[in-house]
């Protein structure tokens, strides 16, 4: 019950964020950073695959619904969350350790935790931007963007991660 | 049978996946307004739900910004309605006789940087809209309806490749048309200004009332800058919108009780 009330938690914290603070930042507009994902990344291993599609359906729809832009963060987050285990499985190199419970920097450590979060980020923004634009004539303004965006968001989902993970252990 | 069965349990993550992915691509090539071209109607009933769920939501945050504007609004409004009581003896009969209505609607989708911008609107033809109304905004005028359906209509915004209006410079009364080039959403401009006309910086435009579509004397925008071209012809004159239409939420549609009449009079002129 404290689980589902840890990450319901951390969805809305996402999501208003998102919304209130980084959907008004565009900077030299090109960068437009997005941290929702980590609600979907921060989920705990065993929750099975379905169960993380509609979750993915579901925070995309939200963020969505907010921005105006029908269909276009569910497609990404859609396609994060069914490429996730796959991702795990990549970043891990070897099965999961029978302790793993959920893909945090405790748990898997920084290393694996970087390689994991910027793998899932870039699936989601090369969806995003190149959904977003659609037209083979901006590709190459798409690809700027994507490029510029991934560290951008990287950056502030490692900050949220390593800020949440001390106030936790104090 | 079974081994359909066997498949879909195999499978199940993979189709799940297809499905959800197929229905937010549907989401987004029906409403988005970028992908109008790939046929996109108003009375998709995902859009319609969406941008309404949508609307409720963000609602909330300009709720200040609307309050502010209403209520400057409704000063206007006083200001009118003062001027008008005292001039209400002898006016009595041209008030009975007023042939604009305004219906109000709201503003659920808008754009500003596309070469031709449309604006969706919350009322349709159940509140009386039809196709060819203008639209204004509490700031001045906004565009023109295009399209209606049961309970939205859709209209092309002043900043849209068609949207050619019918103006008159407050001052002296003479006409122009004016139009957008695309670019800067903040700018109109008015080709073809006689040379001997004088134009200065900031002199007011109002509708003309020539087109029925809008009342006389509704502001449209103010003269940004004077282009007195070189060969002697003709001049141009560049104007700053009254409306600011990266900011369109609550507007006013215009119904001209006379229109048909006006019209079938424009016909038989035709005819003759």
């Amino acid at each position: 019950m404290s689980d589902f009330f840890r990450h319901s938690l951390r969805f809305i914290v996402l999501i208003f964020i998102q919304i209130m603070v980084l959907n008004h930042i565009r900077i030299g507009n090109y960068v437009n950073p997005f941290i929702y994902p980590l609600f979907l990344m921060l989920l705990p291993f065993r929750i099975p695959h379905w169960l993380l599609l509609f979750m993915g359906f579901g925070t995309g729809f939200t963020v969505d619904l907010f921005m105006s832009t029908p269909g276009l963060h569910t497609s990404a987050s859609v396609l994060l969350a069914f490429v996730r285990p796959y991702v795990v499985r990549l970043a891990s190199g070897a099965p999961l350790p029978e302790s793993a419970s959920e893909p945090t920097v405790t748990e898997m450590g920084n290393r694996w935790f970087f390689s994991y979060s910027i793998s899932l980020i870039f699936v989601h923004h090369l969806t995003l931007f190149l959904l977003e634009s659609f037209d083979p004539a901006h590709l190459s303004d798409s690809i700027y963007r994507i490029l510029l965006s991934v560290p951008v968001s990287e950056t502030l989902i490692l900050l949220l991660v390593f800020f949440f993970q001390t106030s936790r252990k104090r | 049978m079974i081994n359909l069965i066997r498949f879909i349990q195999k499978h199940h993550v993979l189709l799940l996946f297809l499905l959800l992915e197929f229905i937010a691509l549907s989401m987004l090539f029906k409403s988005n307004t970028y992908h109008r071209s790939a046929g996109f109607t108003m009375n998709s009933a995902v859009s319609g739900v969406f941008y309404r769920i949508h609307k409720s939501m963000t609602d909330y945050f300009y709720l200040q910004q609307t309050n502010e504007m209403l209520a400057s609004e409704n000063a206007t409004l006083r200001r009118q309605l003062a001027y008008q009581s005292s001039n209400l003896f002898e006016d009595t009969l041209s008030l009975a006789d007023t042939i604009y209505h305004f219906i109000p609607a709201r503003v659920i989708s808008n754009n500003v940087h596309f070469r031709n911008n449309y604006i969706i609107l919350n009322k349709g033809y159940t509140a009386g809209i039809q196709k060819d109304m203008g639209i204004i905004s509490p700031k001045g005028v906004a565009g023109i309806i295009t399209g209606v359906s049961k309970n939205y209509a859709i209209g092309m915004s002043l900043l849209h490749k068609f949207a050619t209006i019918s103006v008159r410079f407050k001052n002296n009364g003479h006409l122009a048309n004016l139009s957008w080039q695309g670019g800067d959403f903040r700018f109109g401009q008015i080709d073809h200004i006689p040379t001997h006309l004088v134009v200065n910086k900031g002199d007011t435009l109002i509708t003309s009332g020539n087109s029925h579509l809008f009342p006389e004397g509704i502001l449209v925008g103010t003269v940004e800058s004077y282009l007195t071209s070189a060969d002697g012809a003709l001049n141009k004159a560049v104007i700053r919108f009254a409306t600011d239409f990266n900011a369109l939420r609550q507007v006013y549609i215009v119904d001209n009780k006379h229109k048909s009449e006006l019209d079938s009079l424009l016909m038989i002129r035709i005819d003759e």
